[in-house]
């Protein structure tokens, strides 16, 4: 079971995985996992959101990016720029499993949306620095979440398994804001790959560079976490041919034929940008 | 001059006052560029709608609630990009997201090659549309994105005048400008009264309690406790004013953006006890407004 009391466990159990266990976290905050381990030929830093039963803040205990969690965010991807040495850019890896950003009262008046944008703006500045950031989705990759933790990545790559999802909302309020039900939404996503929430629909958008099959991701064994370790490499190796911008999302053949309208914008924006009046 | 005339000179000027939030987003990109500048891309004419709504039973509308104009400010080149709030709650889909990212970006390889550009957001929107839902994720994405790699070359400068608000991913990308203009019709949040109620519960956060979301997440709240750069009434050449204002510093002069200055936001947030009531007048005392320098 991945699920315990709503909480997902595969954020640590694959941060425990690919780091060896042993790595202490640089982070002061539970919720927060940061370690250092070897990945091929290189150390890379790995960055997982984890749900922490006394977190401080009670919105943001079953492994949500609350307020603490996007600061932190940003302060360790910054650190890991600082670090860093123009011609050895450290790869990160964003280990993601989060449920949603923090919903609350007290989250809204501190400026939640600060801090996952805080957190969206250093992993966006360290891929710019030429850091390949890569995200690995191992559980749920949800909304304001996954803005802040792992959306600005060089690479998004995902395990093929049911629990691995993404969407812009859980699926209860989803359904009300759209004044609809959640079974309508659920056969309206067999339809309208966009609108679904597993991950085999969002890889038909394009956004993704690999899923991932045939992994246990709920107790992953030795020849699971090497095939993972191997994707890592070669994403970073994609990333690091690559330019720095967010472009490749849009060159896939699947991108092609999903984000037809997201690419003809850009070609007639492109167009009539310059005034031929 | 006395209590009489003063009255009567504010009452002038409030008749004399152009709205800007009862412009639609045409007429509001208009309103800040330099007159006679406006020139549309992307207009309803080139008919770039939602691939997505049709199918599910909704009507798209011919442009997807995005304005993009070039432009100048100032007789130098801008780029307005202009939410339209009265359709389908400003909500970013594929296109109307695809349309900022992209003119974004051309932003970018423009000032990257040296040709500067002014770029201004007028955001009205609560962020995603659910019916494109991952398509208008990722769209949001690609403007944080492009907002921060464009900032390194020049100011990036936002306004929420309301009567929208900015929400959801694209509060994100309202936080992440340079500099951000709110009038106190604006409301700043990530998570919309409603769906926290739905997430969280009613005793978390009652959404038609107006006052007290106000309170929370209004644009004088956001201002004082030092989210927001200005504040300003409801006033199309006031806000047309501080925008060129905002940029006319130029990239170097300009502070950065709070998104960048995690330290000092971390401290901050230490100085709260979760477990102790805060209302928006206590955080006002609390942080005043030392949040930027």
């Amino acid at each position: 079971m991945s699920e315990e009391s709503g909480r997902s466990r595969r954020g640590r159990i694959w941060f425990d995985a690919l780091t060896g266990g042993a790595a202490a976290s640089k982070s002061r905050l539970r919720s927060v996992c940061v370690a250092d381990a070897a990945l091929g030929s290189e150390t890379a830093r790995f960055i997982a959101v984890v749900p922490d039963a006394q977190n401080r803040f009670p919105r943001a205990r079953a492994g949500e990016v609350g307020l603490d969690e996007g600061w932190a965010l940003a302060h360790h991807v910054r650190a890991t720029i600082a670090e860093g040495v123009e011609g050895s850019r450290r790869p990160i890896i964003a280990i993601v499993d989060v449920s949603s950003q923090a919903y609350g009262r007290l989250e809204e008046l501190l400026g939640i949306h600060l801090a996952c944008a805080a957190a969206a703006d250093a992993y966006a500045s360290a891929r710019l620095a030429g850091h390949p950031v890569i995200a690995l989705l191992v559980g749920k990759a949800m909304s304001g979440a996954f803005l802040a933790h792992g959306y600005q990545a060089n690479r998004i790559i995902a395990l093929d398994s049911p629990e691995v999802m993404v969407h812009a909302m859980g699926k209860q309020a989803a359904a009300r804001v759209t004044r609809s039900s959640v079974e309508s939404m659920e056969k309206l996503g067999e339809r309208i790959a966009p609108v679904a929430y597993d991950i085999r629909s969002y890889a038909r958008l394009g956004l993704l560079h690999k899923l991932i099959e045939g992994i246990n991701a709920d107790a992953p064994g030795r020849i699971d976490v090497d095939r993972v370790r191997a994707e890592l490499v070669g994403a970073i190796t994609d990333a690091r041919a690559g330019a720095s911008d967010l472009g490749c999302r849009l060159t896939s053949p699947a991108a092609r034929k999903m984000r037809a309208a997201s690419i003809e914008v850009r070609r007639r924006l492109a167009e009539q940008w310059h005034d031929r009046s | 001059m006395n209590a009489d005339a003063a009255a009567r000179a504010g009452y002038r000027r409030f008749l004399e006052r152009r709205s800007f939030i009862e412009m639609n987003a045409r007429e509001r990109a208009c309103a800040v560029l330099d007159p006679g500048t406006f020139r549309e891309m992307l207009g309803p004419f080139d008919r770039l709608k939602s691939p997505w709504l049709p199918l599910q039973g909704i009507v798209a509308q011919a442009d997807d609630g995005v304005v993009l104009a070039r432009g100048t400010l100032q007789a130098k080149p801008a780029l307005i990009a202009a939410i339209e709030g009265a359709y389908q709650g400003g909500s970013m889909g594929e296109v109307s997201g695809a349309k900022i990212a992209g003119a974004l970006e051309l932003a970018l390889h423009d000032c990257a090659q040296g040709r500067l550009i002014w770029p201004v957001l007028l955001f009205e929107t609560g962020g995603v549309r659910l019916q494109e839902a991952n398509l208008g994720l990722a769209a949001i994405a690609e403007i944080h994105a492009a907002i921060i790699a464009l900032r390194r070359y020049f100011p990036v400068v936002g306004v929420i005048a309301g009567m929208v608000g900015c929400f959801g991913g694209m509060s994100l990308a309202a936080a992440v400008c340079t500099h951000l203009i709110v009038t106190p019709q604006a409301r700043l949040g990530m998570n919309g009264p409603e769906v926290i109620e739905q997430e969280a519960g009613i005793e978390e956060l009652d959404s038609t309690d107006r006052g007290l979301i106000w309170s929370l997440i209004g644009g004088e709240q956001r201002y004082a406790v030092g989210f927001a750069d200005d504040l300003l009434e409801d006033d199309a050449d006031a806000i047309a004013a501080a925008v060129r204002k905002a940029v006319s510093a130029g990239p170097a002069s300009a502070p950065p953006a709070r998104s960048v200055q995690a330290e000092r936001y971390a401290e901050l947030l230490r100085t709260i006890d979760p477990n102790q009531p805060l209302d928006g007048e206590s955080l006002r005392r609390l942080w005043q407004r030392g949040l930027k320098p």
